[in-house]
């Protein structure tokens, strides 16, 4: 065991597969002698050499395109995107090709491809920096999309994600990067891909959150225990494919459910999971389920960030909300 | 088709072969009498002060960043003769596109400090540059101006307007897509721009070299049959006269240009890069002994025209930057209606309902106080 951030705990991960397999290679912008513009390719490139840890052009579309050519063909490329904003010029690339080739092949071609890239907000950026369009891409059928909320998941899903052979979109969440210590496993170990987890057990409601609201959850969590509620937290951990089991099983117990994102509303995870509970647990239902997620403007520059990130106080009002219903 | 009647400059240093505009040299030494641009002296001495004022302005904004004042800030330093030229081109019908490191030629379309501080303080007010004529906000999204620009130049044309629209991109965004689509379609289209490349040699941390396996960035140019040149980005004689020569091409309606300004990124790509990661000392030092102040100091003292007493004009634009930089500061205004009110003509029905859910909240937690 080791006490590790998330970018640690990535880093260690890549390490371990880069370790394993030789036919993974890892490229991007600022991934190699710089080691990424966070750190979570560092020293990889010294370790491996510049044929397999390596700065590409600046060009994200042929980043992700040139990954789909490696995957067809035998290697199994990680890509590093450098902010989640500048994701959409690949985005042709993976909606049209990535996630299309086995399908379109029937078989012949997998895409063993994990792209990565940090998201979300609260960290006082410029624009294209605090977005979470993880909704964009769970709605693309064949890809897979993961964000881990601790280091210690970090490291076993991105292992898992590497030894996926369908595309993995892998979105770390950069408020959590260096915000959270953790004692993680120096060893080889994965997390499924798909299975949802439960932080903590509950009965009063359910709070479904993943990212770094996973922690605001936790302080507004504290705040309903003082109340008298008692609360389930799951952590996604897989946003697609979806652990409808375990949502099912929460909110027929609880009877009630928030869903908690930074991402805007509409449209959005927070809208599929409450399709979840219409569909799984109706008739336990005794409060609406509801988004506390974020408002569908574009998220602000930082004088302004702070209406519209949700906060533990906004996250304990809804909660309490929902119980008074 | 390059129209017939090319400017001499864009056949003499036909970046084919690889050839660099330059006028003085890094001693201030005029090295190419006949292409010495006519300025008076005082137009001369107005260039040194402006690009003086924009190395002042960024130094300033990175302590004010490092004092924690300020948010993430964009160093411009050693780009300021490509910044500066550009801004005594440009008129004030004229449009700029920006990329985001070319302060001194915002700065030229009438922008002030205390709207780039707050801009860098987190507020959008300051980055939407709204008081000033055909300015666009600055563009984070690496290289999509290009077509912004070559759009704009469209409209210029068909609306038949005596305006010539300005943009920039860095090297590393030469690789992108857009970069390469924008200059096609201005090719095409024939219209007034003029692209230039701040060529500073890193992108964050990779170099030039890994960007391209071309033999320089003007040379992409001939592909999409237009003019390009390659110019010494850290002399403002090379660049005067490569944005003079350029603007008069495209007034005249004979289409775009490209410029790559061939400079060097002094400081780091932003406030949170650490150079030293990738790049020595050395080259740091080497590339310095280039800095556009310097030589056009040094030739204006070899000319007999340097009259200018610069520890007091520093000091008075430390004064007046730091109390724009106050001013912004302390603008503590940011009403949470604010993030609501930009998004459509009208507010959408949807967006009514969560700001009114969110002004409910608002008082809960009041109350709860």
């Amino acid at each position: 065991m080791s006490v590790m951030t998330m970018v640690k705990a990535i880093n260690n991960a890549l390490d371990i597969k880069l370790d394993e397999d030789k036919s993974i290679v890892i490229y991007g912008e600022d991934v190699g002698v710089e080691g990424g513009v966070f750190r979570v390719t560092e020293g990889l490139q010294q370790k491996y050499g510049a044929d397999r840890v390596f700065d590409s052009p600046l060009a994200e579309s042929g980043i992700v395109g040139t990954a789909l050519g490696m995957a067809v063909s035998g290697l199994r490329p990680i890509v590093e995107l450098q902010f989640e904003g500048f994701t959409f010029p690949a985005f042709n690339q993976i909606l049209s090709n990535v996630s299309r080739m086995r399908n379109r092949s029937r078989g012949k071609y997998a895409v063993p491809l994990v792209i990565r890239f940090p998201y979300g907000g609260g960290v006082n950026a410029l624009e294209h920096h605090s977005d979470s369009p993880e909704a964009l891409f769970a709605h693309i059928p064949g890809l897979k999309v993961v964000i881990p909320s601790t280091p210690h998941d970090a490291k076993g899903l991105m292992i898992s994600a590497i030894e996926s052979n369908d595309p993995v979109i892998f979105m770390e969440p950069k408020r959590v990067y260096r915000a959270i210590k953790q004692e993680v496993s120096e060893e080889k170990f994965t997390l499924p891909l798909g299975k949802a987890k439960v932080v903590l057990e509950g009965t009063d409601i359910t709070v479904v959150a993943f990212g770094a609201m996973i922690r605001e959850c936790q302080k507004a969590i504290a705040m309903a225990r003082e109340a008298g509620i008692s609360v389930e937290l799951i952590d996604l951990r897989s946003i697609y494919p979806i652990d409808r089991e375990t949502i099912r099983n929460s909110v027929r117990k609880t009877g009630r459910m928030i869903v908690v994102a930074e991402a805007h509303e509409s449209f959005s995870v927070g809208s599929e999971l409450i399709a979840v509970a219409n569909e799984e647990a109706f008739l336990y239902l005794e409060a609406p389920p509801r988004r506390v997620m974020g408002f569908d403007t574009i998220v602000p520059l930082a004088q302004g960030e702070k209406y519209y990130i949700i906060s533990p106080d906004r996250i304990f009002y809804e909660i309490e909300k929902s119980v008074k219903f | 088709m390059i129209q017939n009647d090319l400017p001499a400059i864009f056949r003499d240093f036909n970046p084919i072969e690889d050839k660099m505009l330059q006028v003085i040299d890094n001693e201030g030494n005029v090295v190419n009498k006949k292409l010495m641009p006519v300025l008076d002296d005082e137009t001369v001495t107005e260039a040194y002060k402006q690009m003086l004022y924009e190395r002042i302005a960024d130094e300033m904004a990175i302590s004010y960043q490092r004092q924690g004042r300020m948010y993430t800030y964009t160093p411009n330093i050693g780009q300021e003769a490509i910044h500066i030229a550009a801004g005594m081109n440009i008129r004030e019908e004229d449009w700029l596109v920006p990329a985001f490191r070319e302060m001194g030629t915002l700065l030229a379309k009438g922008v002030t400090m205390k709207e780039m501080f707050l801009f860098y303080l987190g507020n959008e007010h300051g980055g939407s540059f709204k008081d000033v004529r055909h300015v666009l906000p600055i563009a984070i999204s690496i290289g999509t101006q290009f077509h912004h620009a070559t759009g704009i130049g469209y409209s210029v044309k068909y609306r038949k307007k005596d305006e010539v629209v300005y943009t920039f991109i860095g090297d590393g965004g030469t690789s992108e897509g857009d970069f390469s689509e924008g200059l096609n379609f201005a090719g095409v289209w024939q219209v007034p721009v003029v692209f230039t490349i701040q060529n500073n040699q890193y992108a964050i941390s990779v170099p030039v070299k890994l960007q391209t396996n071309s033999i320089n960035l003007a040379v992409k140019s001939v592909a999409f049959g237009i003019p390009g040149i390659k110019v010494d980005g850290n002399d403002f004689f090379a660049m005067y006269l490569a944005y003079k020569t350029a603007s008069e091409y495209a007034r005249a309606g004979k289409g775009a240009l490209l410029i790559e300004a061939f400079t060097y990124r002094r400081g780091a790509h932003t406030t949170s890069d650490d150079p030293s990661k990738y790049r020595g000392k050395d080259e740091e030092t080497r590339w310095g002994l280039t800095d556009p102040l310097i030589r056009l100091r040094r030739y204006m003292q070899s000319k007999g025209i340097w009259d200018i007493d610069e520890e007091k004009l520093i000091s008075a634009y430390k004064s007046e930057i730091d109390a724009q930089f106050v001013e912004a500061e302390n603008n503590k205004s940011y009403p949470w209606q604010d993030i609501f009110g930009h998004m459509y003509t009208d507010m959408p029905d949807e967006l009514k309902r969560q700001k009114m859910e969110y002004e409910q909240f608002l008082s809960w937690k009041e109350n709860r106080r």
